[in-house]
């Protein structure tokens, strides 16, 4: 049975469009003057947030809110516990309080899986980014900014840039727009692409500018600080030259295409201040659409005695089948 | 015999045809106008997805009889309903609130089929969070009765005596794609009529 | 006086079905024994006798981390999986790097009694990789130290890694090597490659094992000095150790049961249970392994058994130790892998899992032995047909992280004996 969203790979593309479509409705009703919908009254929805994320977790208790269900803020960041145990420790505590739904983000990649699959809790979870590993909701708002702007997604042509290696909103992205027929490129230098990105369903460039007139959207990566001096590339002034978008750029791109970025920013870095704020950009809008969109996966997960998209936990655990899903023949 | 449509059961009978419903809709758009003393306030909002439909061609039927065009939106309240816990999350329907909004206004909620109430239910709750109109009316095709809640419609096209056993399924040509409106009652007690609640 | 075994219809080594007596701790008579005063008889019908087994690679834990295992849990694990014989790495707190440590951990396995057991002697000081640890003291000592390892760690400075296997020449030791270059490694997670791109975990690329492998061949051909490669996981590891094999150079590998098995696919269920060093690898060096084992590449099996507590598995991945159980399930899986595949004889097993490991091991004067009247009476009985499925709670081991839990494999040991005394009888301790 369908209970969690922990990657953009568990939705088909009819739940792709069912999310973007619900989202859609849901932003209809924004401009409305109650802007709460009775739909989760009595729901309890934990945020749990291992690394601080103000803009994600903000965004969650909003639309956590605007649905009517209770919201409690977890955050585990500065605990005493630090180690692994906590993960599970939490999960016990929040389902002893009756969760019906964990928002997790953690450092670990994995970590909303396992806190889905371990049998620590019966909440639904909802991954809000999990170590380099994925960020669905990023990815959903992403896709329905650029639905919003672009009519579609059919041929349509994405440029994700910068630090793919430890992006989950990469992942994220990438599966997700493929799965809704868009083409996308990733640029980066060598050293921040993941080994095996050659079989993602992507094409892959280190030449920002051969790909820029190419561009329907371009969505620029940030680059964290502690990558600047982990020797994958020479210096901030070299990666900005090479990978940031500035204007000249930014002119270079197709006359409708819009500039994306799922922040917080390093303007001057990887995005010049000059781009951040044009009329191309579409980055504070892409916050706006969050809400609806966080909206839209908490209702068709949590609304009925059955979510509508979503995780299907394994049948088994896996130990039990190891020797078909794991074993060499 | 036409074939029967999707969704429809194998044995069921037509209860209204094209030519039933058209002079239902017909009657509905005269009386809406009698009772308002005229169109000046009025605004239908069809409840997705077939009152939708409806609202659409009484707001037509008023135009022709009046000469003026009525504010006609939807109004989705698959969010208020009262069974969400019971069955699997749904997909929502549209919400379309003409610009003029509901405050002040002589709203006319239309839907397909009246049954037990629950569905006025959460309009009525939906459109609480939309404005404060002045009125609030009713107005459906088919009411097949066995109400659930204290409410009634103030416009019927047909009272139709059923037992709980049976269900009414409601084709119309703009949203079902078949060649003829009508109306059917049949027993199916393989599936709950969808229009149950 | 000890009891006198009479073993009937054993088949040796997988032959021609024999009768053992075993008497005084020794192998008395083996052909068709007819009365011999009072023995204890063993019908061994359809079972298989192999000498005791052998492990190169197990984690004891103590000192140290007796919360995971004890010297006396892990040798009754030992006996259990049919083994007489295993040697105790030296990452316990403190660190067997000393000729105290060594001792005591030396002492404790003869206390318990349920296998030999020989501590592994720290290369460096507290396997901190600065300065050689004093081999030449603990090799003296009563622990009689052959085997030298950071395991756990790699001794990856060059020059210091040259300075170990000159050193232990002068006893005829032979350096252990946990192949894992540091900087290739730092927070890996998995096994690198598309999996690891897609599920968001560090690699652990196949190179960092390789290339510390292929700098060690070369310096053991350079010192001529042994060099045994710790858990080979990959098939290029595999390929340096062919190539300095057929230079005839003295360097040995050993390959987990798990890396015969498993294979990287297992991760994405994030089951920490599957986090192990060396990483799971592709199902391509699972069958380079399987090779490189059938065709003597690789001397021998070893467990790396290395139990955790259950806090340490029940986690998040990252957080998670590595590691698995080994002892109760090696022969298990090495009869699944290797010989119910056709890949080996009953024979090559008692090469890989006993003769070959004794003989690196330098315990071979009492361990790895043929089946022969006067030899040590140091046995194993397997019944290659049985069924058994692995419960994690039934394992004799103090931690319960076996991979292989809820699985059916092959194969069980009804009997193990150490020096004629039966540690094992009925698939139970005795």
């Amino acid at each position: 049975m369908r209970r969690h969203l922990l990657s953009t790979a568990d939705l088909s593309q009819d739940d792709a469009v069912l999310i973007l479509d619900t989202a859609e409705e849901i932003a209809r009703l924004a401009a409305r003057p109650i802007k709460k919908l009775p739909t989760l009254r009595g729901r309890t929805v934990v945020n749990l947030f291992f690394e601080d994320s103000t803009r994600t977790r903000t965004s969650f208790e909003v639309a956590a809110k605007r649905l009517s269900a209770d919201v409690i803020n977890f955050s585990a960041k500065g605990s005493s516990v630090s180690k692994g145990e906590s993960l599970k420790d939490t999960a016990l505590t929040l389902e002893a309080m009756g969760a019906d739904a964990v928002v997790v983000r953690h450092s670990a990649s994995g970590a909303a899986y396992r806190l889905a699959n371990a049998g620590w809790t019966t909440s639904h979870v909802v991954n809000a980014g999990d170590g380099t590993h994925e960020h669905p909701t990023q990815a959903l708002l992403d896709a329905f900014t650029m639905r919003r702007h672009l009519g579609g997604f059919d041929g349509r042509r994405v440029t994700i840039v910068g630090d793919v290696l430890h992006s989950r909103v990469a992942r994220s992205n990438v599966q997700l727009l493929a799965t809704l027929g868009a083409r996308v490129t990733l640029v980066a230098p060598p050293t921040l692409l993941p080994v095996g990105v050659a079989n993602w369903p992507c094409e892959v460039a280190y030449d920002l500018d051969a790909v820029i007139p190419d561009s329907d959207a371009i969505m620029m990566l940030r680059v964290q600080r502690e990558r600047m001096n982990g020797g994958f590339f020479p210096t901030q002034r070299e990666y900005s030259r090479r990978y940031g978008l500035d204007a000249q750029r930014l002119a270079r791109l197709p006359d409708k295409a819009i500039v994306m970025h799922p922040g917080p920013m390093v303007r001057g870095m990887e995005i010049s201040a000059e781009v951040a704020d044009s009329d191309r950009s579409v980055i504070v809008e892409q916050v706006a659409n969050g809400v609806s969109v966080r909206m839209a996966v908490l209702y068709l997960l949590l609304s009925g005695n059955e979510s509508a998209i979503g995780h299907v936990a394994p049948q088994e655990y896996p130990h039990e089948n190891t020797e078909s899903k794991g074993a060499a023949a | 015999m036409p074939a029967i449509p999707s969704g429809v059961p194998e044995r069921a009978r037509t209860v209204l045809d094209e030519a039933d419903i058209s002079r239902a809709l017909t009657r509905i758009a005269h009386e809406i106008l009698e009772r308002a003393k005229g169109a000046e306030d009025v605004m239908l909002l069809g409840i997705p997805t077939r009152g939708a439909v409806l609202s659409r061609r009484i707001a037509a039927r008023i135009a022709d009889v009046e000469g003026t065009t009525v504010p006609v939106g939807s109004l989705d309240v698959t969010m208020y309903r009262d069974d969400l816990r019971l069955k699997p999350a749904r997909a929502l329907e549209r919400t379309e609130i003409p610009d003029e909004g509901v405050d002040g206004r002589l709203i006319v909620l239309v839907d397909d089929v009246l049954y037990s109430g629950r569905t006025i239910r959460a309009a009525l709750d939906a459109l609480n969070d939309l404005g404060r109109p002045r009125a609030v009316q009713l107005a459906v095709l088919v009411d097949r009765g066995h109400r659930e809640l204290p409410i009634r419609a103030d416009y019927v096209g047909k009272n139709l005596p059923t037992s709980q056993r049976e269900s009414v399924k409601v084709r119309l040509r703009e949203h079902d794609g078949v060649r003829h409106d009508a109306v059917y009652l049949g027993t199916d007690p393989a599936t709950e009529s969808e229009t149950a609640i | 006086m000890s009891t006198t075994y009479l073993i009937k219809n054993a088949s040796i080594l997988g032959g021609a079905p024999a009768d053992l007596l075993l008497r005084d701790g020794n192998i008395a008579e083996v052909g068709s024994v007819v009365s011999a005063g009072d023995p204890v008889v063993i019908d061994a019908t359809g079972l298989i006798a192999l000498p005791g087994l052998v492990d190169l690679h197990t984690h004891l834990r103590e000192p140290g981390r007796e919360d995971a295992e004890t010297v006396d849990t892990g040798t009754r694990a030992a006996a259990l999986g049919g083994f007489t014989a295993v040697h105790a790495m030296a990452n316990t707190d403190p660190v067997a790097d000393t000729a105290g440590v060594v001792e005591q951990v030396w002492r404790l396995g003869r206390e318990a009694g349920f296998c030999d057991v020989f501590p592994v002697g720290a290369v460096t000081v507290g396997l901190a990789g600065e300065r050689l640890a004093e081999l030449g003291a603990m090799a003296d000592s009563a622990a009689r130290v052959r085997v030298f390892s950071d395991d756990g760690k790699c001794v990856s400075d060059a020059n210091l890694m040259r300075r170990a296997l000159e050193y232990v020449k002068a006893f005829d030791g032979v350096i252990a090597q946990h192949a894992q270059e540091p900087r290739l490694t730092e927070g890996a997670q998995m096994n690198e490659g598309e999996l690891s791109g897609i599920l968001g975990l560090a690699g652990w690329p196949a190179v960092a094992e390789e290339a510390i492998i292929a700098r060690d061949i070369l310096l053991a051909a350079h010192t001529e000095s042994r060099l045994h490669v710790c858990h080979v996981s990959t098939a290029g590891s595999v390929e340096l150790i062919r190539w300095a094999k057929s230079k005839g150079w003295p360097v040995t590998a050993e390959v987990t049961p798990h890396h015969l098995i498993l294979t990287e696919d297992l991760v994405q269920s994030y089951d920490p249970i599957y986090k192990v060093n060396p990483p799971l690898r592709t199902a391509a060096d699972v069958t380079a392994l399987r090779a490189g084992l059938a065709d003597g590449t690789i001397d021998a099996v070893a467990t790396d058994h290395a139990p955790h507590p259950h806090e340490d598995k029940d986690c998040e991945w990252a957080a998670a130790a590595m590691g698995m159980l080994g002892l109760e399930t090696a022969l298990s899986i090495v009869q699944h892998t290797m010989v119910d595949t056709g890949l080996m004889t009953w024979a090559d097993v008692a090469d890989r899992m006993s003769s070959a490991p004794a003989r690196i091991g330098q315990v071979d004067d009492k361990h790895g032995r043929l089946i022969e009247p006067g030899e040590p009476a140091n046995l194993v009985l397997v019944d290659p047909k049985a069924k058994r499925i692995v419960d994690r709670t039934a394992l004799a081991s103090l931690s319960q992280n076996t991979p292989y839990q809820g699985m059916e494999l092959p194969g069980a040991v009804v009997a193990t004996f150490l020096r004629g005394t039966a540690t094992v009888l009925d698939g139970k301790l005795a």
